[in-house]
């Protein structure tokens, strides 16, 4: 399936293998720049791997990956992971404070987050400024969630990678994180590549997607495809599996 | 002491058997292959340790000395079995303690460069060094499982492999050192240290028993934050690739 867009990561015959058990075979394909691009699958069809290849995490057994034209290996591990930033599923934080989470990017590079520059941020994500001097131990899943967003977004990504981060939480934290990453990609041009399990979630969100099954992807186009797929084995994961 | 009053002494032993038998631990076995290993092996060295001392010969010091490491690094490097080269990081360790804590005390005069000193010393300074090693690995790859998330954490967001172990690799070294700092706030106070009773049984002035006992303490200190640091990092690169990835286990 051809589609006009710029890619902003692009996958050639990517493999990928641990202990001689293969978790990604034959990727080919790309996340189209400056869209919402939503991965969906059954658990243990590769999607993390996937996005931990992306950020530099893993390296692939063999194929290549382009980050915007240019080899991934050709990036410093370091600037590629500030390039191509990403919010983990179980949203880690480090103990003590919010404003100790969001000036940790910078304080790995030796610098110090100005404490309104914090304020700004934390009002971008819809927490107030209140919450800077609060213990990580006092956040509900949401804030968690929406401070690990804000925390990767201190880096300035191009490209942001979500992990399965509204698996967790209630309806009201669900909607809200998903108004944020819809305001992130149209505020700032951000690409957005984001693993969901919420079908409807990719529907109404997404504007491309890729399903996995089994390390392959085993289908991509507009989000729309998930109505009707062409795919038997992703209709019958569509039928069974949307929420 | 005679060997009649030695052999007098295995009423000691001879109680924990009757209350092993007694009370069905099972522990007979064990206890009479313990007290037959540490009657031969601890005769043994004292006969090789007579040799050794009367010879003045710096080679069997050497031999003696390198013995004490390979046995300590053998018994240390189990512990650390999922780290890469373990066995060299610990080996080297161990010399590098060796030579400094030799090198100070022989270097500034403080013991004098005799087989007496310098064996007894080292098995002091290699045996500490040797625990010290085990609670370290014990703790690292503990820590190291059970915090892969905040490592990867901080890797994602453009940490260097340093940063991203810093705080365990910290706190493994902590731990590893608490032991020693620890005995050494209640000593005098709860027990008295073996080497000082074993001196002062021998007939050696109390204060000069405790002065030596202090220059013990002191070395030991060195030695666990010296073996701590210097394991650790000399470990933790292991566990990174070229590309600042954690090596990932299936």
């Amino acid at each position: 399936m051809t589609m006009d867009y710029k890619p902003a990561i692009h996958f050639n015959h990517v493999d990928y293998s641990i202990d001689g058990n293969q978790i990604l075979r034959g990727i080919t394909g790309s996340f189209p720049q400056g869209k919402i691009t939503t991965l969906v699958g059954p658990s243990g069809a590769g999607k993390t791997t996937l996005l931990k290849l992306c950020n530099g995490l893993l390296s692939p057994g063999s194929g290549e990956i382009y980050i915007k034209d240019k080899e991934i290996n050709g990036f410093e591990p370091v600037e590629l992971r500030r390039k191509v930033g990403i919010a983990l599923q179980s949203a880690p934080m480090v103990s003590g404070t919010v404003y100790k989470n969001l000036a940790l990017p910078l304080e790995l590079r030796g610098e110090k987050y100005d404490r309104k520059e914090a304020e700004s941020l934390l009002r971008d994500v819809g927490l107030g400024e209140s919450f800077l001097d609060r213990k990580i131990t006092d956040l509900s899943g949401g804030q968690r969630q929406k401070v690990s967003i804000a925390r990767t977004l201190v880096n300035k990504p191009e490209i942001l990678l979500l992990d399965e981060i509204t698996s967790s939480l209630d309806r009201t934290s669900l909607k809200e994180v998903e108004e944020l990453i819809t305001l992130i990609n149209r505020k700032y041009g951000t690409t957005i590549i984001w693993i969901t399990h919420n079908l409807q979630q990719a529907l109404e969100i997404g504007d491309y997607t890729w399903v996995m099954m089994d390390g392959e992807v085993a289908e991509t186009g507009e989000s729309e495809l998930l109505r009707s797929p062409a795919n038997d084995r992703v209709k019958a994961f569509v039928q069974g599996g949307a929420q | 002491m005679t060997y009649l009053t030695l052999s007098i002494t295995l009423i000691f032993v001879v109680i924990p058997l009757v209350l092993s038998k007694t009370l069905n631990l099972g522990l007979e076995r064990d206890t009479i292959i313990a007290t037959v290993r540490s009657i031969i092996q601890l005769l043994l060295v004292g006969f090789i340790l007579k040799f050794v001392f009367d010879s003045e010969s710096l080679l069997y010091i050497f031999l003696m000395v390198t013995l004490m490491i390979v046995a300590a690094t053998h018994n240390a490097r189990n512990k650390g079995a999922s780290i890469k080269g373990i066995t060299w990081k610990v080996a080297v360790t161990l010399i590098f303690v060796e030579v400094l804590t030799q090198g100070i005390l022989i270097g500034l005069d403080i013991t004098p460069p005799t087989a007496q000193y310098i064996i007894s010393i080292s098995g002091m300074v290699i045996g500490n060094s040797m625990v010290l090693s085990i609670l370290f690995l014990n703790r690292f790859t503990a820590e190291v499982e059970s915090h892969q998330d905040e490592t990867e954490l901080v890797l994602s967001l453009g940490g260097t492999p340093k940063q991203a172990i810093h705080n365990q690799l910290i706190n493994s070294i902590k731990a590893s050192m608490i032991p020693t700092i620890e005995s050494q706030k209640t000593v005098g106070l709860v027990q008295l240290p073996g080497m000082m009773s074993g001196q002062i049984i021998a007939g050696a002035d109390p204060i000069q028993a405790v002065q030596f006992q202090l220059l013990i303490m002191f070395l030991l200190l060195t030695t666990a934050a010296v073996t701590s640091v210097m394991l650790g990092f000399l470990s933790y690169p292991t566990l990174f690739n070229q590309r600042m990835q954690l090596i990932q286990k299936s």
